[in-house]
Parts: structure tokens; sequence; C-alpha cells
């Protein structure tokens, strides 16, 4: 195992999280509850499979992807934001809903119930060191300028007033449900482009492709404290052990399924604020106006 | 953005309203009611709590609208405008529970919304000048870069000023600005609306201080129960006759009852009551002292006893430690430290199951949030607190048949209606809802029962139902611990009268001896006896 | 009928009733989508699920780990938590009832094997559901993330302990049990041949009928439902809040624990890793539309079982996959629907003037 294979593979599989990462912390920044990461992811994934493959040309991809988790985005928010649903159990239905869209419109379209044809990536062919897919660059992006938006934009200061209290932010006349609004759409496109990423790479959709990386992202945003740069480290963190688990998979040092448990288990520790606090925006979930 | 401007037109009112009315379901917060007030004064709004004030300025801030009337402001017809329009009029609000954003600094807290922005960004650095820049222009001290969870009372209440000031308020609001400052810093703030005043802003300060609006004001508007009473000048009136204005309503009938009732019965002081204390007192508590959540003394030090078959009662305006006081006694709320003894037991570690064991009663004072489980029956909420005696002894299965048995006798007896165990509480109006906290409270065998505000919200008919039941209490031998920011209450009821004011007993004495005037100044706080 | 009765059933109802409508437009619209007519499909579904004794036992046996799950989310959101660790819930218990059943000797009688077994399989969940409860309690850690996450620990867990120490080579399960099986409802009702269905539907209504009595009858109910209604006022009434928060979660998981005999004993007869299927999530969904009633969750959890089963019944005509479909849109137009007629009834509900 050599350091630069490591930091290569790492990167590869940290930059869906950093996607989606990005996204969920804008929208609990702003007070919305994201636990459809996944769905998002799945969508953007789905969207991307269907641009390359009618165009040919993986750019489309990554329009008709961030236009998926759009969608499904505003779904989530018109739920959420206009009609006051539940947030935990309106996250939960979109990545039901997410799989269930895929897979039928899978079938629709490719007449498959497992994967998509082949289509056109970034990359020359898979396996090489990636570096020459742009989606990877703008992936190590997100998290440096979602927190210049979040602290150095007027938006991200609404962002942040929006999510902590609400009714001051109402009181200087700022429109909090146009700010919500914004910020869960930003997290459903942002999301998606961590799916378009994996699709694109691999060249192809499988059903269900996403497998719970939208729930690492989740855990991503907590245990980095609802900060872009800090969920992008966590990214990394989690990333770097389960590259670590695949170089070392001959040894049997720790069990596969045992590395996978690690980001789990770290969000679970900081919430019990063992390792200091991890404090969530004060309004997150509460959009009951 | 600069301090405000003088006024050219002196005579025209910078606010004139007329006719308001505002309802609230069944509730009437204002019937007809006006205010006058002039440019370049300082206007005291004074009245109890529930008269109709923060209705009247939410009105005028444009977070409600007036059901009928009209809002003038500097001669322009602006009714049922909306917060937007309010604040670029130049009105600004400074409400009684901040609105500030806790994780920003002062700075953005005071430039949210009309955030300086260069080259695209929001441009902090100006932001902190600029503030920093009204800051000393107008005297309120800030500083601009700290965060605002790490500010003092008082340094939040400058930046909420600053904050109306930086959109160009010249029309500032204030919602019971003192009620969370010390001395210190209320002179402060006075200093600080002084200037303000001095050139050429308008401020309407709401409050219930007398002491304070004859400090600081130059016309007062007093209102009551929705309705305007009086316009006064601050130089020619006095707080009795403010007080007077204030309270007026149905000072007769109470004392009526009062004197029906043997209110000149021969009670004992406070002093031959903590002589005979200990044994045979039913209530007893030593040293009480309850800190509150900005880490203040809210209960100072508190002692009292109650003897069988005595209503002692606490009179002062809300905010002083009542709450607070009754919680800790009920065992709602940790006392740091300090002893409760009920019926002669030391209840002070005892939780709220045991203290009702011991024989406490509590109608606690919001019966919405403590009292009630609105979303359950009449039936099930006569339950609450005693849900043990109605579950069988083994596997706790509830007696539906006794359950249904004892709804029915307390509607009966305490005159519920509509007379059905089956509506969900929420469906009864706000005195027949109290008829159920009391029912439940008093329905059953107690040794002292804790009564706060017990008829706020309720009808007339209703109050005189409830005094009654206290009465009756008395005269069947229990204690009764009354707090009531109702003067009249106290005074009609009670064989004790204490007064409380930020968190100690300002003075108790008997009944008989007490009167609004004798009270008053102790109510206001510019009086302060040593008690016992 | 008296109107308070009224306005009750008017706001449990609704939200369903809006599920059904939904269910039926959208489902239109994909069935139109693959040219074919919708009425036919319906026919062809109801067909497929109460017309015939197969596609019903089928659809039985889906409700049965339903009305499990549902129960236990219910159980939660009744005391004002959410428990979405419904899934590892289920497959923890499961897993003890099979090792329980793995240990007992062949020697033991059925009549003590099946409890036996069935108390292992709350103590799974049950031990699962109490690590959030302790957190909550303790920490103050927000039990909607901490069941989440433990979810993906727990199934990681079952999977490791499978697949390294107890599974038969060749497949992901282990060997079968034989003490402690529940016999299928074919063996009595030779018409549900071939079905899943077995007699753990009895445990099924059993439970949701204690939760019920539970809920409604008792002490401990009435302080349980308090607490999530007003724990204020709870508090205030002698409650002790945070024990009642602690054997909710734990109850609520031991209640989706003892679902998981469901497929281990009841249908086949040996653990396999990943049965719980998203039974667990879609007990939410369960618990939503039934109003967290138990009685509205045994029907709840028939509705939901009948769009599963008949998504297989359709299987011809339409993909399988439509009725994953149908299934979250349903759960999202319940869940917008909830707020609205809240607010919509409270707003009739004002108390006249004294």
């Amino acid at each position: 195992m050599n350091p630069f294979s490591f930091l290569t593979q790492m990167i590869r599989i940290a930059v869906p999280y950093l996607f989606a990462a990005s996204g969920g912390v804008v929208a609990e920044r702003a007070g919305i509850i994201s636990l459809a990461l996944e769905g998002f992811m799945l969508s953007g994934a789905f969207g991307a499979t269907l641009g390359s493959y009618y165009s040919g040309n993986p750019w489309i991809g990554v329009l008709t992807g961030i236009l998926g988790g759009l969608i499904f985005g505003m779904i989530h928010a018109i739920a959420t934001i206009r009609y006051r649903a539940d947030q935990v159990v309106v996250g939960i239905a979109i990545n039901l809903l997410a799989v269930g869209v895929t897979r039928f419109f899978l079938k629709l379209a490719f007449a498959s119930s497992s994967n998509s044809p082949r289509i056109n990536g970034f990359a020359a062919s898979q396996g090489a060191h990636g570096f020459d897919n742009p989606l990877l660059w703008i992936g190590l992006l997100t998290a440096p300028v979602l927190a210049f938006i979040l602290y150095r934009t007027r938006y991200g200061l609404r962002v942040r007033a929006v999510g902590e209290h609400p009714d001051a932010a109402q009181s200087v006349g700022i429109p909090v449900a146009w700010v919500r609004y914004v910020a869960v759409a930003l997290s459903g496109m942002l999301a998606a482009l961590g799916g378009v990423y994996l699709a694109l790479d691999q060249h192809q959709f499988t059903d269900q492709m996403t497998a719970g990386r939208g729930f690492i992202a989740v855990a991503a945003v907590i245990f980095g404290r609802w900060d872009p740069v800090r969920a992008a480290l966590a990214c990394l963190l989690f990333a770097a052990a389960e590259t670590l688990q695949i170089q070392l998979q001959g040894n049997h040092i720790i069990p596969s399924q045992f590395v996978e448990m690690i980001p789990y288990i770290l969000t679970i520790v900081a919430l019990a604020g063992v390792v200091g606090r991890a404090v969530p925006p004060a309004a997150l979930g509460k959009a009951e106006h | 953005m600069t301090a405000p401007q003088p006024d050219n037109n002196k005579t025209r009112p910078a606010i004139l309203m007329t006719g308001i009315d505002k309802s609230f379901g069944p509730v009437r917060a204002n019937r007809g009611a006006s205010l006058e007030v002039l440019p370049g004064e300082i206007h005291a709004l004074v009245g109890e709590n529930g008269a109709g004030k923060s209705t009247l300025m939410r009105m005028l801030g444009g977070l409600m609208k007036p059901d009928a009337g009209k809002i003038e402001v500097n001669g322009k017809n602006v009714t049922g405008w909306s917060t937007n329009d309010a604040i670029a009029a130049g009105i600004g609000v400074v409400h009684q529970h901040f609105m500030l954003v806790p994780t920003l600094t002062v700075a953005e807290n005071i430039v949210l919304g009309q955030e300086p922005v260069k080259s695209g960004m929001f441009d902090y650095a100006r932001a902190v000048a600029e503030v920093e820049k009204l800051s000393k222009e107008t005297g309120l001290a800030v500083s601009a870069d700290k965060k605002v969870s790490e500010l003092s009372v008082g340094e939040a209440q400058r930046v909420e000023i600053l904050k109306t000031l930086f959109r160009g308020a010249r029309i500032l609001v204030l919602d019971e600005p003192t009620a969370v400052l010390s001395p210190p810093e209320v002179k402060e703030l006075w200093t600080v609306l002084r200037r303000l005043r001095d050139s050429g802003g308008t401020i309407v300060l709401i409050t219930h201080r007398l002491d304070e609006v004859m400090d600081l004001s130059d016309t007062i508007t007093v209102m009551r129960a929705g309705q305007t009473i009086e316009r006064l000048q601050t130089k020619s009136t006095s707080p009795p006759e403010i007080a007077k204005a204030m309270v007026g309503r149905e000072v007769a009938l109470m004392s009526r009852q009062g004197e029906e009732f043997g209110l000149n019965r021969q009670a004992p002081t406070a002093k031959e009551a903590a002589a005979t204390e200990s044994y045979s007192a039913a209530l007893e508590v030593k040293d009480l002292v309850v800190i509150g959540s900005r880490k203040t003394r809210v209960v100072d030090g508190v002692s009292f006893s109650i003897q069988p078959g005595e209503i002692f009662g606490i009179a002062g305006v809300e905010g002083n430690g009542q709450t607070e006081l009754i919680e800790a006694i009920a065992g709602l709320c940790k006392a740091q430290s300090g002893t409760v003894r009920v019926a002669g037991h030391d209840v002070s570690t005892s939780n709220v199951a045991e203290r009702r064991a011991a024989g406490l009663a509590h109608i606690p004072e919001d019966r919405h949030r403590r009292g009630l489980i609105l979303d359950y029956t009449v039936s099930d909420n006569l339950l609450l607190g005693l849900q043990d005696e109605f579950a069988s002894r083994r596997g706790g299965v509830l007696d539906t048949d006794r359950i249904d048995e004892n709804a029915k006798e307390q509607i009966q007896s305490f005159d519920i209606r509509p007379p059905t165990g089956a509506l969900p509480a929420r469906a009864l109006s706000g005195g027949n809802q109290q008829k159920v906290v009391i029912a439940r409270e008093m329905g059953h065998e107690f040794d002292v029962l804790l009564a706060s505000q017990p008829t706020r919200g309720v009808d007339v008919g209703a109050i005189e139902f409830i005094h009654t039941r206290l009465r009756e209490a008395r005269a069947a031998n229990k204690a009764v611990l009354l707090v009531s920011a109702e003067l009249n209450e106290v005074l009609a009821l009670a064989d004790q009268v204490a007064v409380m004011y930020r968190g100690k007993f300002a003075v108790v004495m008997p009944a008989k001896d007490a009167s609004e005037e004798s009270l008053g100044e102790y109510m206001i706080g510019t009086r302060k006896e040593s008690v016992a | 009928m008296t109107s308070r009765f009224r306005e009750q059933l008017e706001e449990a109802l609704f939200p369903p009733f809006v599920a059904l409508l939904v269910a039926l437009i959208c489902g239109d619209l994909l069935i139109m989508s693959y040219g074919q007519p919708p009425a036919t499909v319906y026919k062809l579904l109801l067909e497929g699920t109460w017309g015939n004794a197969y596609g019903f036992g089928q659809v039985l046996y889906k409700a049965t780990t339903l009305t499990f799950t549902g129960l236990a989310v219910s159980l939660g959101i009744r005391a004002g938590l959410f428990n979405v660790g419904a899934e590892s819930q289920l497959a923890a218990g499961g897993f003890l009832a099979a090792l329980v059943g793995l240990g007992l000797s062949p020697s033991v009688p059925t009549v003590v094997g099946i409890p036996l077994c069935m108390i292992a399989a709350a103590l799974g969940g049950g031990i699962v559901g109490a690590i959030p409860a302790f957190l909550r309690v303790k920490f103050g850690a927000h039990e909607v993330i901490v069941t989440i996450m433990l979810n993906f620990v727990v199934l990681a867990f079952l999977n490791w302990m499978i697949a390294t120490h107890l599974h038969v080579p060749e497949t992901l399960h282990t060997p079968d049990i034989h003490t402690g099986a529940i016999p299928r409802l074919s063996s009595i009702f030779p018409a549900f041949h071939g079905s899943a269905a077995n007699f753990t539907i009895l445990i099924a209504l059993l439970a949701a009928f204690a939760v019920w009595f539970l809920l409604f009858r008792t002490r401990r109910g009435y302080e349980l439902r308090a607490v999530g209604l007003q724990p204020d006022a709870a508090e205030y009434g002698g409650v002790n809040v945070r024990g009642v928060w602690f054997r909710a979660l734990t109850w609520s998981g031991a209640v989706a624990g003892l679902g998981g005999i469901n497929y281990v004993l009841g249908y086949k007869h040996y653990y396999e890793d990943g049965f719980a299927g998203g039974s667990g999530f879609l007990g939410i969904a369960v618990a939503l539309v039934g109003r967290n009633h138990p009685l509205g969750v045994v029907l709840a959890a028939l509705f939901f079982a009948t769009l599963s089963q008949g998504g297989l019944a359709i299987h011809a005509f339409v993909p399988k996959q439509m009725v994953e479909v149908l299934q979250g849109v349903v759960i999202i137009a319940v869940a917008m629907s909830v707020p609205e007629v809240r607010a919509a009834l409270r707003s009739a509900r004002r108390p006249a003037a004294a």
C-alpha cells in the first residue's frame, strides 16, 4: 500500500460524501432536517444516467442529474415548509420514493430491474487515478465554497439567522420560507451531484447504487457540527477508514463490517456529548410558524 | 444610519390610534382603545396584565391588523400595515423577549435584513464600523464584534434598541424594558431614552412600574380591560391616581363581599405566627432561594408560614418571583436552598408526587401549560396528579366506572359547562377550564392549597364561584397560599398579605391593615420593610 | 354521535382517506404511463390479494410484521419520541429468537419453546431500543439520529455474526430451528397452502390489543400519553417524564423485536441476514397512516401489505416498482395532510364565549 494510491482512493471515495454533506449542511443550517440526502443522491445518479445515455455527453448528464435532485428537493421543501409535514417522515419517504421512482423508470427506459446500459462518464475508463474527472475537483471545492457563502454572503447570514431564530429573522423582514426553499433546493442539487459522480464514475446506474452513502453524509454533518469545512473533514475521515479497510482486505485485521460502523458510532458518540457537545441549529426541525 | 432628527410639526401627533377593536376568538383584547402620542415626548402606556397594551402596540408595529379603528402615524393613515411598512416608516419595536440570534454577533444582528454589501459579499467590516458609529452617536455602548449569547441583559437590550435606530426609527416602542434589568442598568436606559427624546425621537414605554412612569415619562395613557381609561400629564398626577385608574373596576363589589365574610377577623400578625410555627403550621417556608435562568436570585430568601384555616395572600406585580416561589414549593423547580414543610413533613427534597401525597394541592398559574392536557377529555383531566388513586393496586388498570363517577360528581358540584366529561378540555371556555383544575385540586383531601392566579382569564360569574370555594377551604381549616396580580382579589380573600418585590417580601401585614394605598409603595418598590 | 367523537373521528380518518385517494390517483397515472387501463389493473390487484387464499395469506403475513413495527413506532410517538430504529430492532429480535431456538434442545416442548423464543425476540429488540433511550434520558441526545445511526451499526454487526460464525455454507442464514417453530396457517387451513402466513398473526393481534389496553386502560398508559401530549402538565401531575421516555423507547424496541418471530419462527425457520427488508421503515408509514392507534395500525398494516403483495400480482402489466413509488407518495401525502387537518379542526373548535 503506497501513500499516493491510498490518498487517491480516499478522495475518490470521499467525493460523493463531500457533495451530499454540503447539501445537508446548508439545509440544516436553515432549520430543515435533512434525512433525504440518500434519495437526492439516487435521483441525481439516475438523472445523470438518463442524460448521459440519451445525449452521449456526460455534461448533459450532470445537468439532468442536478435537475433530478432539484425535483426531489422541491417535493421535500413544499411538503415541509408549505404544509409543515413532519420533516423526519418526509425525509424517509423521499428516500423510499427515490428508490421506487428510479426503479420504475429504470424498467420503463431500459427494461431492466438492476442496471442501465453503459453510459459515458468523464474518465476514459474505470480505474486510473480519477483526477481527470472534473467532478472530483468540483467536489473538493464544494465545502470551501459553501463555507464562503455561509459566512461571507448576505444569503448565508440569513440562512444562519433563520436556522437559529426564525422569529427574529422574520421581525426584521426576512422572508423565512423563501430562504428555506432555496436552502432545500440547494441541498437537493448538491446531494444529487454526489450521485451524478457515482453514476458517471461507474459508467452505469445500478439499483440502489448509493448504498447508504447519504446516511454517512448525515453522520458527517452532525460529526462536523454543521460546519461545511468540518463536515468535509469528517467525510475525509470516514473515507479514509473505508479506504484502509479496502486496502487491508486480505489482512483481516478488522472485519469490514466493523469499519462500516465507524462513522455511525462516531456520530452517536458526538451526540452524547462525550467528545464535546454537538449542538444543532436551534430552530432545526421546528418549522411550525 | 443617523440618530433621529427633530420633527417639524409639534402639534400633529406622532401616533394617533382611535377606536381600536381587536378580538382573539371570544377574548376582546382591545375595545375602542385609543392612544395619542405627540412627537418628541416619552409616553408611558400603563395598565395591568391583560389590559391590552401589548396588543395595541403590536398593531402599531404591523404585526397584526385591527378589527376596527384607525391608526395614523405622522398624520398618515396607516391602518393595517405590515411590519416592513412600519419599519420603513420609522417605527421601531423593542420586544419584551429579545429578537436576537444568539449565535450571531452584535453587528450581524443589527444589520440583518439590510446588510451592507461590497462586490457581492457581505461587508462585515463596514457593518461593524456603522454599528460603532451609531453606538457612539446615541451613547448606547455595545461591542459590535461580540456574540449575542455572551452579552449581559442590559447590553442585549441596547443592541435591540440600536437595531431599530439602524433602520431609521424615530418612534420607539419599548415593551416592559425594565422587567429584566438591574437598578443600575435601568438608570443607564433612562439616560439613553432621555437622550433619544432630546434629539427629537418619540418614545412609547409600556410598563406597569409606576416609579418608572413618574421618573421618566412626559405623558401617560392608562388602559384597563382593553379600553383606554385616561390620559394624564405626568407632572400633574401621582402614583395613587394612576393606580386607581389602572385597577378601578369592581373595587366596590369585592369589598362588599369581603365585609360579608368577615374580613375584619382577627388574624395573627406575622410575628405571632412565627412564634407558634413549626408544629402547628400547615405550610412553612424558610429561607427559600431559587436561581433563575439569568443566574439571578429570583426568589431571594423568602420565609413565612401559614396556619390551618388561613389564607395567606401574596400581592405584587407579576415577574417579581411569585411564579418561581410557587413552583419551588410545589416541587416543579429546584430550590437552591431553604426548606419547605407541609403539615409538619419536610418535603424540601421530595418530588411532586410525594408533596401531593403529603397534602399539597396546586392550582397552577398557567392552566394550558401545567394545569390541563388540552387534548385529554375533562374526565381524564380530573385525574391528573391523582391517577394512582383511580388505578387498581396491581397492574395499574384504570377503573373507568370510578373515573366516570368522579367526573360526574365534580362537574356537578363545580358547575362545569358543558356538563359532559367526554369533551376535550380544549373545547371549554377559560372559566370552565379553570373550574376543572379547581375541581380536581380542591375536590379531594388536601392540607395546603397553592392557588396561583386562580381567576386569570375567567369570567365574572366564575370568579365569584372560585372565591367562594377558597373561603370554604379556609372555613374547613385548610391553609391557602394565594398569589395574585389582582390586588383586589388578595385584599378580599386574604387574612395575611405579603407584597413580593424582586424576590423578597417587601412587607407582611394583616389584611385588615392593608389597602391599595398602604401596599402601593411596597408594590412599586419605593418602600421596603425588613421582614422577620 | 357526540360532536367530540365526530371531531376525533374526522381527525383520525381524514389522513388515511387522503392516503387512499392519493394512492388511487398516483396509481392511475403510473399505470397509464405503461399503456394499461387502470381499472383492469386495480381489479387484478384486488383479485391477487384479497381475492384468493394464497394472495390473502401473503397479505396477512406481510401485515403481521408491519403490525409489530407499526405498533412499535406508534408507541414511541405517543410518548413524544420518534423511533426510527425499528428496522434493526426487528432484526435483533429475530436474531436472538433464532439463537435461543437453536440453543434449545429438541426435547423441549413447543409450548415452552415458543414463549422462550418470543421473550428472546422482545429482549433483543428491547436492548437495541434501550440504547437510544438511555442516551436521550442521560445526555439529551435526539433519538431520531441515534436510532438511524444505530440501525447501521446493529445490522452490520448482525451481518458479521452470520457471515463469520453462524451461517450455513453458501447462504447467509442460520441452520434450521425446530424447537420454537411456529406452525403455518396452512397446517390448519389448507386453503392457505404455499403462503407464508402463520400463527404469529394471533400474536400480532394480541400485541395490538395489549398496546391498546396499556395506552388507554392503565395508569402507565395515561401517563405515557400525557408525556407525549404535554410534558409540562405531566410533570405537574407527578409523572417522572424521563422514566416514561426510557420505558417507552425500550418497550417500543421490544415490540419491534417481537415482530422478528414472524419470519424467523413462522416462515423460514431460520434467521437470514437482511430479512427485515424495510419493514422497520415502513412501520413509520404504518404508524402515520394508522394515526398511532393500535386499531389504525392494524388496518394500515393491511393496507401497505395489500399494496406490496398487489404489486407482485400485477407484475405482468405494470412493474411492481410502481408499488414502491405509491408507498412513498402516500406517506408524503399523509404527512402533509396531518398538520392541515389538525389546524383546520382546531380553528373550527374554538370555544364559544362563556
